[in-house]
């Protein structure tokens, strides 16, 4: 199937199934129930969970199977926004042309700073690829913003302007990313009963993209390539000793794990064409990182998991306030009402932040493997002993 | 002249911090291995006990002054202190006004505490786990401290003034025959860079000279063979984190006068910091100091307006620069050991 | 659990066929069946808060969205109609608005303009906001403009400071109640005219981002309109924590006043770090030293403490003012969180009323028409005295005070004490003015969505 083994053929097909059905299965409850507010199945979250969930499959390219840690991958996003931010500015809107010269510009800002930080391992790795991420935060932010050079709009945001040349832009096509004419907005809807489904454009491009690449980085994890790159981070000087090179392989990773941030920016850009410097901000850099650990590094899908929780927190989580929670519990009798609030209060809406970071302790201290360990801890609930000694032999290199 | 003498100062002043936050955080690396992203939380923390400090000495009982109103018209109420009560305005005011250096008294245990419940509450069980385990949970506690105390102090700075006595500005110049006004430093900057030699000299004292210290040493060089001679390391380095805890606290403490404390002084803190250590050379506690104080200078040279001009923007990069020129020159930082986190 | 009538769709369900299928083209969500993006068809309508809620701003986002709540609570009839009373436009009667009860919706802006940009797309997309308002940033009210503008949404701007936001990056969908650097610099520079004479020479500090630019320019264009020269300005990195530096070479630079434009977090340390270099208690050139800190904020005054004693700034509004809408809405506040308005809350209170009155005067939600009836529209008795929204940029032309650190505040609300309220006739200028995007600057057409 696909030209993958059966285990693979079986999760690839999962993914795609729960890709195209996202729209369905994240809108699980009828529009007008309390429950709705923690419905996710809108297209800007939709379109967040595929963009960052290819941004994680990226650095798990190069943390997962390389062992290298990158504490700047962010930089390569930014860059990514920047470059198709610019291709919309000065040819056209098609997102085709701006997704590839996202990747092309992020490819070689990628070859750069690869080549250099890969001269150091370890934590020294991780210090270089942060220390470019930052200065280039810091350029693009201010210096590279001044009325003079203005490459980046600084603080605002590099957006298009109705002045802008675009020098490709014709009259009937809208005036908005576009795929050959179809607005990445474009959206159907459907209600059935109490429920309401929107599918739209831009995320089924997301999707798709999103498809390609899993199935590109199930491809290169199985290949003799990925072989070479676990060996990098199994024993790196035993590799050199066997009279091979290890540094082309890693740097290699490294540019293909910039590219996929590349296309992630390019696509963040394409789904709202703006493109901010706190994207390439250390935080960013960090984010990715904590995504791929909680869902668990080195395997396939955990990144993907891990970038979903992260982005659903952040857009679901911080929106409920102590309004929502009042309806919420409004059966209660008026002081339990008040008491449940006043627990759940520190932990939504403006705490959403505090909640994940108590995700993150609570996950690493208990499943180490991230939330992929947690799912094989389920399953294994309900397979037999046999069944267990089988998942052992076939579990995928845990998280490091 | 004037102006090298001036960045130069305020190199130091900054390189105080640097150093003091980056000592902490290669105490608790060369000691137990593990990559402490919550060490910022702990400045952050530090810096508010002295926040805690004032308001528990600032805790006031309301009395209404019929004779003013308040901004809905209502009686006025004036928040009266129960310390001024008790001993008098004078001194109780004088009290209320040295919170900060007598929070030092306080911030000490308090932090050992925090330090000893952070060890064998949860660091502990990571010493075999891999780096990046290290990282996220230590980087989850600290989001989970700094949100704790957003949850009580909220986000907006508080100011923690220094004692009249240590505030206010020394013209130097003046006493080393420069004109007036040519090199002006405030009196508290000083004294911070003075408390910080203290506390690193006393830090390198500690472990030179005592046997405690000693012992310490030879585990961080060789943990097994030291577990082999019998010694109960782990219970010294509990105690090491303990103490890298207590010098972070104290920076921060000492550093709420020179910037109002907030709740994510930490997170502003800890990539430097990091930069700071990895530039000294991970584990080497002199190159930590060392890295500190040189970034420090640097950062304040960078900031002139020479600078600034020459080359637009340093002042944004030095640091990063600096830590890239180092690391490609220095494979190991200025002072570190080959084979300390490598792999 | 209670029923929750968020949604835009749970109210169009009426109108779809149950139980089958309805496919309809849509463009951002808007059915097109619907005149406009989100238009309200049930017994309810729903504005988007969209404010900080974590990072540095958060107080002040906190501080906004009370004061959004509580226009909501006067919007449909509760509490004590604070500045319905005063407004000078009677449409609003508290019963919702045209109608409709007022529902709103939560967002974390977190002063990223993406991540502002992320929150009001779900709260249009998901929750069928009708209108976004909040913020506390330039950076994130033109970004978020710009998307309100493509999506056919009305932007109520809350705490934005840039000339850009009217200026440059002026959209036909956005408004701006609040004031601006250039209004800063013109009501400050006769202010400073007349406490340090006109023969000074400044020293700047600036953030090194868009905002600070434009707060430098303004500011150096007015201050040498009157005479002051200039010795330097220094542009300071955003992350910058510690300043010193920065203020240790100023006071050798024959300098001997120092205006900061720095905002928030930067405002408070450049400030305390000024002070504690003995600033104010020098004399320079024969004067005494001051600094100018050209846009106030309460919560800044409160982060820098005693050191804001006898520092000039502006400020958009000042709860001590004494007119009948701020009376109102000061007391309304005041009664129900215990604690005096911050200018940032009052900005926000004041444009969903505005919105909320131009909706009912133009009889629809459609965003158009709301913006018909915003342009061009004078109005009192909403704290700030008479004002005009301007027609041509979406700026409201009103008095802008010019405060100063108390000497002697009384509690911990007053420590800023109005120093001068500077006419409007003084703070307007010309829309196509250079530093608002020159002739070149343009609304666009307003665009309704669908």
């Amino acid at each position: 199937m696909f030209g993958l083994n059966k285990k693979d053929g079986l999760l690839f097909l999962v993914v795609i199934a729960i890709t195209l059905l996202a729209p369905f299965l994240l809108n699980p409850f009828p529009e007008n129930s309390g429950m709705a507010q923690f419905n996710a199945g809108y297209p800007d979250l939709l379109q967040r969970f595929a963009i960052y969930g290819i941004f994680a499959i990226g650095f798990n390219i190069l943390f997962g199977l390389t062992g290298y840690l990158s504490f700047g991958h962010a930089a390569f996003l930014g860059v990514g926004s920047y470059a198709a931010v610019w291709m919309f500015k000065l040819f056209t809107y098609n997102v085709v042309p701006a997704i590839a010269f996202a990747m092309i510009v992020a490819a070689i800002f990628s070859v750069l700073i690869g080549y250099i930080s890969l001269r150091r391992s370890g934590i020294y790795f991780a210090i270089l690829t942060l220390a470019f991420a930052q200065m280039s935060f810091a350029l693009a932010y201010s210096v590279l913003s001044n009325p003079k050079f203005n490459l980046t709009n600084g603080e605002t945001g590099l957006q298009v302007y109705s002045n802008d040349p675009q020098m490709f832009h014709r009259d009937g096509l809208p005036n908005l990313p576009h795929i050959f004419g179809l607005s990445v907005r474009a959206s159907y809807e459907l209600e059935l009963g109490g429920w309401s489904f929107t599918f739209n454009v831009g995320y089924y491009l997301c999707a798709l993209i999103m498809l390609i690449a899993f199935y590109f980085a199930i491809r290169l994890f199985r290949s003799p390539f990925g072989m070479m790159l676990r060996a990098i981070k199994s024993n790196n000087t035993r590799m050199t000793y066997t009279g091979l090179n290890a540094k082309p392989y890693a740097l290699a990773a490294f540019v293909i794990s910039g590219m996929y941030a590349g296309l992630a920016g390019g696509l963040l850009a394409a789904m709202d064409p703006l493109a901010g410097a706190e994207r390439m901000f250390w935080t960013a850099s960090g984010e990715v990182v904590l995504m791929t650990i909680l869902g668990g590094a080195g395997t396939l899908i955990g990144p993907v998991l891990g970038a979903g929780l992260i982005k659903y927190m952040e857009n679901i989580v911080s929106k409920i306030n102590d309004n929502v929670l009042h309806q919420w519990f409004a059966f209660l009798p008026d002081g339990m009402e008040d008491f449940m609030v006043t627990i759940i209060h520190p932990f939504v809406g403006k705490g959403w932040n505090l909640t994940l970071g108590m995700i993150f302790v609570l996950v690493v201290i208990f499943l180490p493997g991230g939330l992929v360990e947690g799912g094989q801890r389920i399953a294994r609930l309900f397979t037999g002993k046999k069944a267990r000694a089988a998942e052992k032999s076939s579990q995928s290199t845990p998280a490091e | 002249m004037d102006v090298i003498l001036l960045q130069i100062l305020n190199g130091l002043d900054k390189g105080s911090a640097y150093a003091l936050i980056a000592l902490g955080l290669t105490l608790i690396f060369g000691t137990l291995g593990v990559v402490n992203f919550a060490h910022g939380a702990l400045f952050m923390i530090g810096a508010f006990c002295a926040v805690t400090l004032q308001k528990l000495l600032s805790l006031s009982h309301t009395v209404i002054d019929e004779t003013q109103t308040d901004f809905l018209g209502n009686p006025l109420k004036i928040e009266k202190p129960y310390i001024m009560d008790w001993f008098g305005p004078e001194i109780g005011g004088g009290i209320i006004e040295w919170a900060v250096p007598l929070s030092i008294l306080f911030t000490i245990p308090v932090m050992v505490a925090v330090g000893f419940a952070m060890e064998r509450g949860l660091i502990k069980h990571f010493y075999n786990r891999p780096h990046a385990d290290q990282i996220l949970v230590t980087f989850g506690l600290a989001i989970v401290l700094q949100e704790i105390i957003k949850y009580f102090f909220g986000a907006n700075p508080i100011p923690t003034p220094a004692p009249e006595a240590l505030s206010g500005s020394i013209d130097l110049g003046v006493m080393i025959g420069f004109e007036v006004n040519e090199i002006v430093y405030p009196l508290w900057r000083m004294v911070y860079f003075a408390f910080a030699a203290v506390i690193i000299g006393a830090v390198f004292a500690f472990l030179q000279f005592t046997t405690f210290g000693m012992v310490v040493r030879a585990g961080m060089a060789d943990r097994e063979t030291v577990g082999l001679l019998g010694i109960n390391i782990d219970r010294r380095f509990t105690i090491m984190f303990g103490i890298a805890a207590a010098v972070a606290g104290l920076a921060g403490v000492m550093y709420t006068p020179i910037n109002p404390p907030n709740y994510h002084m930490g997170m502003d803190f800890l990539v430097l910091s990091f930069v700071v250590v990895v530039v000294g050379g991970m584990g080497s506690l002199p190159g930590a100091v060392l890295a500190g104080f040189l970034l420090g200078i640097l950062e304040s040279f960078a900031s002139t307006t020479w600078a600034t001009t020459t080359i637009p923007g340093i002042n944004q990069v030095i640091i990063y620069l600096v830590a890239i020129v180092v690391l490609l020159t220095r494979p190991r930082g200025l002072m570190g050991r080959k084979g300390v986190m490598e792999e | 659990m209670s029923k929750s009538n968020f949604t835009r769709r749970g109210v169009l369900k009426t109108s779809a066929i149950a139980g089958a299928g309805v496919a309809l083209p849509t463009i951002f969500t808007a059915s097109s069946a619907a005149a406009y993006t989100n238009e309200p068809t049930g017994s309810t309508v729903t504005l988007g808060f969209n404010v900080p809620q974590t990072g540095p701003y958060a107080d002040e986002g906190n501080d906004e969205l009370l004061a959004q709540q509580l226009a909501v609570e006067h919007l449909n009839g509760k509490g004590d109609g604070g500045c319905l009373n005063t407004f000078t436009s009677k449409a609003l009667k508290g019963n919702g608005i045209l109608g409709k009860k007022v529902e709103f919706v939560t967002g974390d802006t977190q002063t990223k303009s993406d991540a502002a940009r992320a929150s009001a797309k779900s709260m249009i997309e998901k929750d069928g906001a009708i209108m976004i308002n909040g913020g506390s940033s330039s950076g994130v009210a033109v970004a978020v403009q710009g998307l309100c503008q493509e999506a056919g949404i009305v932007f109520m701007a809350g705490l934005t400071h840039s000339n850009d936001t009217t200026g440059k990056d002026r959209k036909a969908n956005g408004f701006r109640h609040f004031f601006n650097a250039y209004m800063s610099a013109a009501a400050l520079a006769p202010v400073l005219a007349k406490e340090f004479g006109t023969d000074r020479k400044t020293y700047h500090l600036t953030a090194d981002y868009t905002w600070g630019w434009t707060q430098e320019e303004s500011i150096k264009a007015a201050t040498e309109a009157m005479g002051w020269e200039t010795v330097n300005a220094v542009k300071t990195p955003l992350a910058a924590t510690d300043f010193s530096s920065y203020i240790a070479p100023v006071l050798n630079s024959g300098a001997d006043v120092l205006v900061l434009n720095h905002y928030g977090g930067n405002m408070i340390n450049s400030l305390t770090n000024a002070v504690q270099f003995g600033l104010l208690d020098k004399q320079v050139n024969g004067k005494d030293f001051q600094i100018v800190v050209p846009l106030y904020s309460e919560l800044m005054a409160a982060g820098a403490g005693e050191n804001i004693k006898g520092v000039l700034g502006s400020m958009n509004y000042n709860w001590q003012l004494d007119n009948a809408g701020s009376k109102a809405f000061v007391k309304s506040f005041g009664e129900k969180y215990g604690k005096p308005p911050s200018n940032s809350a009052q900005t926000c209170y004041a444009q969903v009323l505005l919105y909320a009155d131009a909706c009912e005067r133009a009889g629809t939600f459609n965003p158009c028409g709301v913006g018909d009836a915003l342009e061009g529209f004078e109005f009192d008795g909403l704290g700030n005295g008479p004002t005009l929204y301007r027609a041509d940029d979406h700026q409201c032309f009103k008095d802008v005070l010019v405060v100063r650190g108390a000497q002697n505040p009384t509690n911990q609300y007053d420590t800023l004490e109005i120093v001068e309220k500077t006419p409007v006739e003084q703070v307007t200028y010309p829309p196509d003015h250079p530093m608002f995007g020159g002739k070149d600057a343009s609304l666009g057409e307003c665009n309704p969505g669908a």
